[in-house]
């Protein structure tokens, strides 16, 4: 398995190696060592929970810079549509379209249109009678990345066709070679404006192996200050949005499910939500579902961790936006029909990521260990020793990745018992160092 | 060979959104312990199943899972009423589930098919007025 590409990184002087991004991480991923935290890789899932979280802004969402436009002499902006709810007071999207141009982009796509034909492959695809169900939205790629890690049988779930980003990226693509019959494929840089870290791993990961057909992402809220400077000096935009309602309304939670036009769906947004619902359809099902979106964020795509309204105020902003457009105005070429363009190249593979050994034997005494540990930490689960929970910190210990004495609740009563020892004249060296926790190595044979 | 490891979860029968979550730790260890989708699978849903029983039926219990060299086996042992006729309980679709359980989407009459059905061995000790033990395998 390749190494997966992460966009949720940690500036180390910032963090205080507090306890906060530790407790808050769903897939326990991030460990304090050494004074500061430490995101492991193979675990995170780029929900950007942990950015959220942080009070010393020490948790960051890398994106591209804006400067990256310089590398393409045709530039194609892709706004996402949690971007319109961003601005106070603005009542045509028009003015975002306009901006883009002023701000530099020769074509603006918007990934919404993308959306509307994706609802309409979406509603086709429910049709069909030989395919797992419920079916479960490939939008979110945290969700994505959490079902192949943890969920073996929910991945053929996964619907297998191309997310709104890459399709608008298709197109644009497409649509600026018909335009413009003089421009070289790198010529064209397609920049996608995301409102979270998530995009921007699921572009630098590429799609089968193929790089992404967008170039670079740019974070909401970089454009966003770039953009209220250009779009006050428009008086009334030339322009307007060319998606409607159902585009839109992916923006929040339901939006997306809403367009299947068939009331059998879930739709779940915060990333603890999702994994409960995750794990109820994997234990037992849910009767009578077709359809299931998941948003890792709270509110859905305008929750996003680059994003810069809160997100249900820049949801009630996309409702009085979208409240006068067309119902879905982008629709494929004939009803009922998905091009194969449309599929994703590959489907989402399970990967699981916490086995303790290959070997099952060597799996089972780790666990076994790993228990009788856990029976002799206090249970606070205070995060004090630079895991999340006392559980943790044993799989730690039996890892080798720290030691028992890094609990600091069971050194405070070691040293207690310590001082006692001394007060009733028992030489230092008499006393043994690890008394609170015994490690029940091969070597010690001390099994109970 | 190894030691078995062992793995014991009181299931609290006041607490009806807590019921399930024992199974879920479980599917954490076993996929720690590197076993295929199946068995994870097979097992949580056996226990998923055990425990909503256990919390509908008889004020929650304790549950055991011990993972051995050939079998993953599991004993869901409760105080509760008892089961006057195992038979009868074992047919798809009977259920003595009050209504407001049946509200939740419990109740169905499948707990103790689908235990049957998800594992290799299963036995019923039960004793009205007493309680009831259930002793599953998964062989691995």
């Amino acid at each position: 398995m390749k190494e997966y590409k992460h966009s949720v990184s940690l500036d180390v002087s910032k963090c205080k190696g507090c306890t906060a991004c530790l407790k808050r991480c769903p897939t326990e991923a991030i460990r304090i060592r050494d004074g500061h935290a430490v995101i492991h890789s193979a675990r995170c899932i780029d929900c950007g929970e942990c950015i959220r979280v942080c009070s010393h802004k020490a948790k960051k969402a890398t994106h591209d810079p804006l400067d990256k436009m310089a590398e393409f002499s045709f530039k194609i902006a892709l706004p996402a549509p949690a971007l319109y709810g961003q601005f106070d007071n603005m009542d045509n999207i028009g003015y975002i379209i306009e901006g883009l141009h002023k701000m530099g982009f020769d074509k603006v796509f918007e990934v919404a249109r993308a959306a509307e034909l994706v609802s309409a492959y979406t509603r086709s695809y429910l049709k069909r009678d030989d395919i797992p169900k419920p079916v479960i939205s490939s939008a979110c790629p945290v969700i994505s990345r959490l079902i192949s890690m943890n969920y073996p049988f929910l991945c053929e779930n996964i619907i297998p066709l191309l997310p709104p980003i890459e399709v608008a990226a298709n197109i644009a693509r497409e649509e600026a070679m018909e335009e413009h019959p003089d421009l070289k494929p790198e010529d064209i840089g397609v920049f996608f404006i995301s409102p979270c870290p998530a995009k921007v791993s699921y572009v630098k990961n590429g799609v089968a192996g193929e790089r992404n057909a967008v170039d670079y992402v740019l974070s909401v809220r970089d454009v966003y200050f770039q953009l209220i400077d250009v779009m006050k000096r428009i008086d009334e935009p030339a322009e307007s949005t060319e998606a409607g309602m159902i585009g839109i309304g992916w923006a929040s939670t339901g939006g997306e499910s809403s367009a299947i036009f068939n009331e059998h769906y879930l739709a779940a947004d915060g990333i603890e939500n999702c994994i409960r619902v995750l794990e109820q359809i994997d234990n037992e099902g849910i009767n009578n579902l077709e359809y299931v979106e998941l948003n890792a964020c709270s509110g859905g795509c305008v929750g996003g961790a680059m994003t810069v309204a809160n997100p249900y105020i820049a949801q009630a902003r996309l409702q009085s936006l979208k409240r006068y457009l067309p119902v879905s105005p982008n629709r494929p070429e004939r009803d009922g029909y998905i091009p194969d363009a449309a599929f994703s190249p590959e489907m989402v593979e399970y990967n699981p990521y916490n086995r303790l050994s290959n070997n099952r034997s060597e799996a089972m005494r780790m666990m076994a260990e790993i228990e009788s540990i856990c029976e002799c930490l206090p249970g606070t689960d205070c995060g004090s020793c630079g895991a999340p929970t006392c559980m943790a910190f044993a799989e730690d210990i039996v890892k080798g990745e720290t030691n028992a004495d890094e609990c600091t609740v069971n050194m405070r009563m070691l040293f207690h018992e310590y001082l006692n020892k001394r007060k009733e004249g028992v030489p230092a060296d008499a006393f043994p160092a690890d008394k609170i926790i015994k490690r029940t190595t091969p070597e010690s044979g001390d099994k109970q | 060979m190894h030691e078995p490891v062992k793995f014991h979860f009181n299931v609290d029968g006041e607490n009806f959104s807590s019921a399930g979550e024992a199974s879920v730790m479980v599917k954490k260890k076993l996929r720690q312990l590197g076993f295929p989708p199946d068995v994870m699978r097979r097992v949580s849903i056996a226990m998923y199943e055990g425990e909503i029983n256990m919390v509908i039926h008889a004020d929650g219990g304790s549950a055991d899972v011990t993972v051995e060299d050939e079998y993953i086996e599991i004993v869901l042992a409760d105080k509760g009423p008892g089961i006057p006729n195992i038979d009868l309980a074992m047919q798809e679709g009977y259920s003595t589930a009050r209504d407001n359980i049946r509200a939740l989407g419990f109740g169905a009459g499948m707990g103790l098919p689908n235990m049957k059905k998800y594992t290799d061995y299963m036995h019923i000790d039960t004793e009205v007025g007493v309680g009831t033990t259930i002793t599953m395998r998964v062989n691995i």
